[in-house]
């Protein structure tokens, strides 16, 4: 779904719960996936004007879980180590976002690159 | 539509968050609650947050911002009702809720407020508005 503006976002993530209760996440990970997946839409709106994103279902054995892929045309991130870290930020805020996300997810994954845009994606396992 | 209500109830102000904020929601409650501590001379702010799901680095630094200039106008903030999937998530996340008080429910958290309030600061007669008679 595309999401360009702030109204967009809690739409979103009602889908992304949807999506969460049909493969029966517990409510604590569905609560680190869906602030993860709002740290990332916000990024996609303030940095980069807003975005795609695509919910899946992924399946590894027996384990289900959610994939999430935010990709933007917007600027990029020049620094992405700097980036990953907390408290880097240079929209003068908390600098939480990447990294909090990181940590709030199983699987993350950040490729960008400057002038094209950025694709974050993330999977939360059901019982990861 | 676009308002979350502010109650007043004797030196106290109370609001009951009910909604999955976005963001402008949120910076007009941030900006309402300080106008209203400052116009009634409040003593204390009450945030009911048990109806939400999520709280994200946007929000929770608006109930950052609401205590730290609360604060400066005398006021004490408690957040209560957080859910205790909400209180993993924020710590994982990584959030400091600096300044940010919090109790399990409003009754816990109305005796919080009263306990944080210096005796004699506040209009303890006045109980349900803000009628005062001579
Ligand atoms: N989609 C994006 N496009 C371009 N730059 C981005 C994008 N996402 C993040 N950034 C850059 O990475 C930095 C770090 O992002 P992060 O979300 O960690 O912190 P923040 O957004 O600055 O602060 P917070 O999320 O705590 O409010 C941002 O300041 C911004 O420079
Ligand atoms: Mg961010």
């Amino acid at each position: 779904m595309a999401v360009v503006k702030e109204q967009d976002v809690v739409p979103f993530r009602n889908r992304v719960r949807e999506y969460a209760v049909k493969i029966k996440m517990g409510l604590v990970n569905q609560t680190k996936l869906i602030t993860a997946a709002s740290e990332l839409v916000r990024n996609m709106l303030r940095y980069a004007n807003g975005g795609k994103i695509r919910i899946e279902i992924v399946t590894k054995g027996r384990d289900n879980g959610i994939r999430l892929t935010f990709a933007d045309t917007g600027p990029g991130i020049s620094n992405i180590d700097l980036a990953m870290k907390d408290g880097y930020s240079t929209g003068k805020s908390l600098g939480l976002g990447l990294p909090g996300a990181k940590r709030l997810v199983n699987e993350f994954n950040i490729q960008t690159e400057t002038g094209k845009g950025t694709t974050v994606t993330i999977i939360k396992w059901s019982n990861g | 539509m676009d308002k979350i209500p502010i109650l007043k109830m004797g030196s106290f102000l109370l609001v009951t968050i009910q909604v999955d904020l976005y963001d402008r929601l949120a910076l007009n409650l941030e900006a309402d609650l300080i106008r209203m501590v400052d116009k009634t001379g409040a003593k204390g702010v009450l945030i009911d947050i048990s109806a939400v799901n999520i709280v994200d680095s946007f929000m929770g630094r608006i109930l950052g911002n609401i205590a730290s200039m609360s604060r400066i106008l005398d006021a004490q903030t408690v957040v209560v009702g957080m859910q205790p999937a909400v209180a993993i998530t924020l710590v994982e996340l990584g959030l400091p809720l600096n300044g940010v008080r919090t109790a399990l429910n409003v009754e816990k958290g109305m005796a919080l407020l009263q306990s944080m309030i210096p005796p004699g600061s506040g209009d303890e007669e006045i109980t349900e508005d803000d009628h005062i008679s001579v």
